[in-house]
């Protein structure tokens, strides 16, 4: 499976160590993806990373993507100008089932740059907003600095049929939001538990938090979704580099239903 | 004919959640060390190192408990949200406060007098026991998030999957 070159064609700075990515494929071909699912960015000459997809499923013409800086690979996708060029592998994995929250509430929980996967969910919940009894977004991140799009959680908070609270780990005095936990968040904003399908995703301890507070405030587990992160290579099981007991994170998943990973994420060194 | 929309101080700690289902002989000797209280935006329910001598259950408004930290000013490390607790400093010697505690917008809450609480506790020891055993899972989660941001989990991972 070869990478398909696409070129840069918006670079937009995130947070200190984060940006966002517009990419156009070269040929015209979209992408196309569902969300929760991610491609492998190459960039030549150094290597290839796995990242998830942050954009409009609906704006199939554009891949977005947030991308945080954090080792050689990813430093060098950050430093991507306007006009080069980068080769991309995807979409892969499985998708977020939004389908499912269909006639009932959409709890988004997110942690950290566990929004970047996430937003493609609010994307196409805004799009089918009549199609759901409410939209929930439940943000928690490390500072009022670190809060990933800011200015649209702040747009979607004023949208009809929309609730978004964030909550951060700490802040200095001038910060008039909420300071705590995103877990103790969840059961706050949770308006319906029997009539609620939650998404979740972040750092896996939180996941693991997040998700039982949900189960613990009444919601079916079958109800509840988790995106799992390993170390991915190959992006389509072949290499195995990122198994979890049983699966392989990049063919089975990123998205699973939080029964299957459940007892897994409490297994040391998996 | 008494207002219908009157409530009681017994009333009103019983809607409150941490003494919701609570046997109404315990909240109407509660009510006798409850008062209401109100605060500005900006103002302290209490300060740290000072008695604790009053706690707060807060019916709305919110609260920020915060720490000044010489050189890097006040950080807030904690908010009080409606329906929550203000204040467990009060359960165990030396009864002083941790942190600072400021009303974020207008708070409406109930006072409780420490003092008058711990000594009806210490008389009859059952109603301690049930009281106690409200206070204890505030503590306890807040012992648990506590330790969970400790770890600081949205700290920028190493480059491993997805570049969460």
């Amino acid at each position: 499976m070869l990478p398909r070159p696409f070129e840069i064609r918006a670079r937009r700075p995130e947070l200190a160590d984060c940006v966002t990515l517009e990419m156009a494929a070269v040929d015209g071909q979209p992408l196309g993806f569902a969300p929760g699912q991610f491609t492998m960015l190459y960039v030549h000459g150094v290597g290839e990373i796995a990242i998830s997809i942050s954009g409009d499923p609906t704006a199939s013409d554009t891949l977005t993507q947030t991308i945080r800086s954090v080792g050689a690979v990813s430093n060098a996708v950050c430093d991507l100008q306007e006009g080069q060029m980068i080769g991309v592998r995807g979409p892969l994995g499985t998708a977020w089932p939004v389908e499912r929250a269909i006639d009932k509430h959409l709890m988004v929980v997110a942690g950290g740059l566990g929004l970047a996967p996430t937003r493609p969910i609010i994307y196409w919940a805004l799009a089918n907003r009549d199609r759901l009894k409410s939209i929930d977004i439940v943000y928690g991140t490390r500072s009022p600095e670190q809060i990933l799009y800011a200015q649209q959680l702040l747009g979607w908070s004023t949208t009809d049929g929309v609730r978004v609270g964030v909550t951060v780990d700490r802040a200095g005095h001038d910060w008039t939001g909420r300071v705590g936990l995103v877990t103790d968040l969840v059961p706050a904003m949770l308006r319906d538990p029997a009539e609620t399908v939650a998404m979740v995703c972040g750092p896996e301890i939180m996941m693991r938090f997040a998700a039982q507070a949900l189960a613990d405030a009444g919601m079916p587990e079958h109800d509840i979704h988790v995106s799992m992160e390993r170390n991915m290579k190959c992006g389509i099981g072949w290499c195995g580099h990122c198994q979890l007991g049983p699966h392989l994170i990049c063919r089975d998943g990123p998205v699973f239903p939080y029964p299957a990973v459940r007892d897994l994420m409490t297994v040391w060194e998996l | 004919m008494a207002d219908s929309k009157f409530k009681s101080m017994a009333d009103i700690l019983a809607a409150h959640p941490l003494f919701a289902g609570l046997d109404p002989k315990i909240t109407d000797l509660l009510a006798g060390c409850a008062t209401n209280a109100h605060f500005l935006d900006g103002t302290y329910l209490f300060k740290a190192d000072g008695p604790a001598d009053t706690f707060y259950l807060l019916r709305s408004g919110e609260v920020a408990l915060e720490l000044h930290l010489p050189g890097r000013g006040r950080l807030t490390v904690e908010t009080v949200h409606p329906g929550h607790v203000v204040g467990a400093s009060w359960i165990l010697p030396p009864y002083r406060w941790r942190f600072d505690a400021r009303a974020v917008g207008t708070v409406r809450a109930t006072g409780i007098d420490a003092a008058c609480l711990r000594n009806k506790c210490d008389a009859d020891p059952g109603m301690g026991y049930q009281v106690m055993q409200r206070f204890l899972p505030i503590v306890a989660e807040r012992l648990q998030s506590t330790r969970l941001r400790l770890l600081d989990l949205y700290a920028p991972p190493a480059e491993v999957g997805r570049a969460l």
